[in-house]
């Protein structure tokens, strides 16, 4: 009896398993599914393509589309890494010294970050944009730089503050006392305890910045500093002629690999590090 | 003594800012002027294509869009589409984050990984995926439905406001449900077994379990997650950019804002949405953390 109900509970499981499984990814089997449609194929009101083409890539990747493309590939990722390592390094020295320090306006520190987080980027575009035009920052890369800091800064304020809390700084002390330097205590007691969520710290931001949208399409206006997101919402396709679905499609599927493969890779850190920073009771 | 510690607690102090310092001008400059700017810039009538006719008209931008019928239908949509969203997403979220805890050890990793995707996809691309299903020419929503009365093969979704506005809130949905449902996992990881367990031998069903034990005890998590979402849907930009672009009366406020300002050039104008835009944001945060007694702070693991 006790059997059965298991058996039952598993194939259950199983059933809502492959529920949230198809739900979370259905939506990104359709784009990919439209990737891969000739242009006949585009308008065929099914999900599957007739045949499988790579038309679409390689008109992105070494076709009429390439320069669009591919420099809004390169400025995506060298922005987005740019941000990401100025948000993680300025938010480590912070975080340390909120959970290690005691000093008078930790608590103003957090709560300027909470507040910048919660500022809607569309209030903080329109100064921006006239005021990058007069100073020669609109389309560059530092005009994508700057404000991306105010997406990434806070949220990596507060995951590694949470996260450096958890750490047992005592062991400092200890590897001190065991006659370490200040310096080696520092780095083999602390940083390997720190390392991962400054790492976890790092793919959360690197996502913010490379979803970025409205900075991306308001700050830019050639392929020196257009972001893909902004790219792919001003993609016209090949020709007048032609819809770019298909182009689109593509192009959309590469900048989501990098996406997945940290996900893959780094689910568990990415969890803990999202839930660390947002609810710690 | 005390000197010798209040020396010591000057370097300290001295240290803790030296190394928050930076982080914390960068904030400040990256947010706190601009939003300044943004608010003085309100003040004037100020046009990019005649820069030179900048003049000062106080509040009036103000009042102009206070009187425009677009300004309260936007802010209407926006409104609609923020407690839609987060309804259905709290919901939902719920029964992931139940699925996610409850999950055999062996799936449980598979369930995550799946539920983390659409966390990490780009919106622009999101929005496109779900454009594209849902499109009249390149779309199979429609031949899949047709059994359903009111879906053919012409039914135009991103023809008119309630069907725009349902792929819109459908694609939003999507997107964001793997972070409350995230917040959520990690409020059900914090109600004590032994009191589930204890209500479960007081014989307890399983939904007053659900009201009298676990609930009560992750109010806060509900709490964070909803305000962070409906704080993240009233921004709502880029799904209605790439769907409609505001068309059919499916605009929302950000896309005002940046209609009237990068769109038009009209920056004292645009700045007076800004502005608006931002104190909405601000007291949704004020209402919920008085009236829901939200503790942000505490929360988000400040002591």
């Amino acid at each position: 009896m006790a059997k059965k109900e298991t058996t039952k509970t598993k194939v259950l499981w199983a059933i809502a398993t492959i529920v949230v499984v198809v739900y979370a990814l259905f939506p990104v089997a359709s784009i990919l599914m439209t990737s891969f449609k000739t242009p006949s194929d585009l308008t065929n009101g099914k999900f599957l393509p007739t045949t499988f083409s790579t038309v679409n890539y390689e008109q992105i990747l070494v076709g009429d589309a390439q320069g669009l493309f591919l420099s809004s590939l390169r400025n995506s990722i060298g922005i987005a890494l740019i941000a990401t390592v100025i948000a993680v390094v300025l938010a480590t020295l912070c975080a340390y010294a909120i959970a290690r320090l005691d000093f008078p306006g930790k608590k103003l520190i957090l709560t300027t970050a909470l507040a910048v987080s919660i500022f809607p980027v569309i209030s903080i575009v329109t100064p921006l944009f006239n005021v990058w035009r007069t100073i020669g920052l609109y389309d560059t890369w530092l005009g994508l730089i700057i404000p991306y800091l105010s997406l990434t800064l806070p949220i990596s304020i507060w995951t590694l503050a949470a996260f450096f809390r958890q750490i047992p700084w005592e062991l400092e002390q200890a590897a001190q006392v065991d006659g370490a330097t200040h310096w080696q205590a520092f780095r083999k007691a602390i940083v390997p305890l720190a390392a991962p969520g400054v790492f976890t710290t790092a793919i959360i931001a690197f996502f913010i910045a490379w979803n970025d949208f409205v900075y991306g399409i308001s700050l830019t206006s050639t392929e020196a500093a257009r972001p893909v997101p902004a790219a792919l919402a001003f993609f016209t396709g090949a020709s007048q002629f032609e819809s770019p679905t298909g182009a689109i499609s593509a192009a959309a599927i590469i900048v989501t690999i990098p996406v997945v493969v940290l996900v893959l890779l780094f689910q568990r850190q990415i969890v803990s590090g999202l839930t660390q920073g947002a609810v710690k009771g | 003594m005390s000197k010798v510690v209040s020396a010591r607690q000057r370097a300290e102090t001295r240290l803790g800012w030296l190394l928050a310092g930076p982080a914390f001008i960068i904030m400040l400059l990256v947010t706190l002027y601009p939003i300044l700017q943004a608010v003085w810039d309100s003040l004037f009538s100020f046009r990019l294509t005649a820069p030179d006719d900048r003049e000062l008209v106080w509040l009036k931008n103000y009042g102009v869009i206070f009187s425009d019928a677009i300004f309260w239908r936007d802010l209407g949509v926006t409104l609609l589409i923020t407690v839609v969203t987060v309804a259905v997403e709290l919901v939902l979220g719920f029964a992931l984050a139940l699925v996610m805890h409850k999950a055999l050890k062996s799936v449980r990793g598979l369930v995550r990984t799946a539920i983390l995707i659409p966390y990490g996809i780009i919106t622009v691309v999101s929005a496109f995926s779900w454009y594209y299903m849902f499109d009249i020419k390149s779309g199979f929503i429609n031949s899949w439905f047709d059994w359903i009365p009111g879906i053919g093969a012409d039914t135009n979704w991103f023809a008119n406001a309630g069907t725009s506005l349902f792929v819109i809130m459908a694609s939003e949905i999507w997107k964001t449900t793997p972070f409350i449902s995230l917040l959520l996992l990690a409020g059900l990881a914090q109600v004590p077994d032994e009191l589930t367990e204890a209500a479960e031998v007081d014989g307890a069903t399983w939904w007053e379990r659900m009201k009298r034990v676990i609930l009560p005890n992750m109010k806060a998590a509900i709490m964070v997650a909803l305000l962070f979402r409906a704080l993240d849907a009233f921004r709502i930009f880029d799904n209605v950019f790439i769907m409609t672009n505001g068309a059919y009366g499916t605009e929302v406020l950000s896309l005002l804002a940046y209609r009237t300002s990068i769109g038009r050039l009209e920056i004292g104008l645009g700045s007076a949405v800004s502005v608006i835009l931002f104190i909405c944001v601000l007291l949704i945060t004020f209402v919920a953390v008085k009236l829901f007694k939200v503790d942000l702070a505490g929360s988000r693991g400040v002591k």
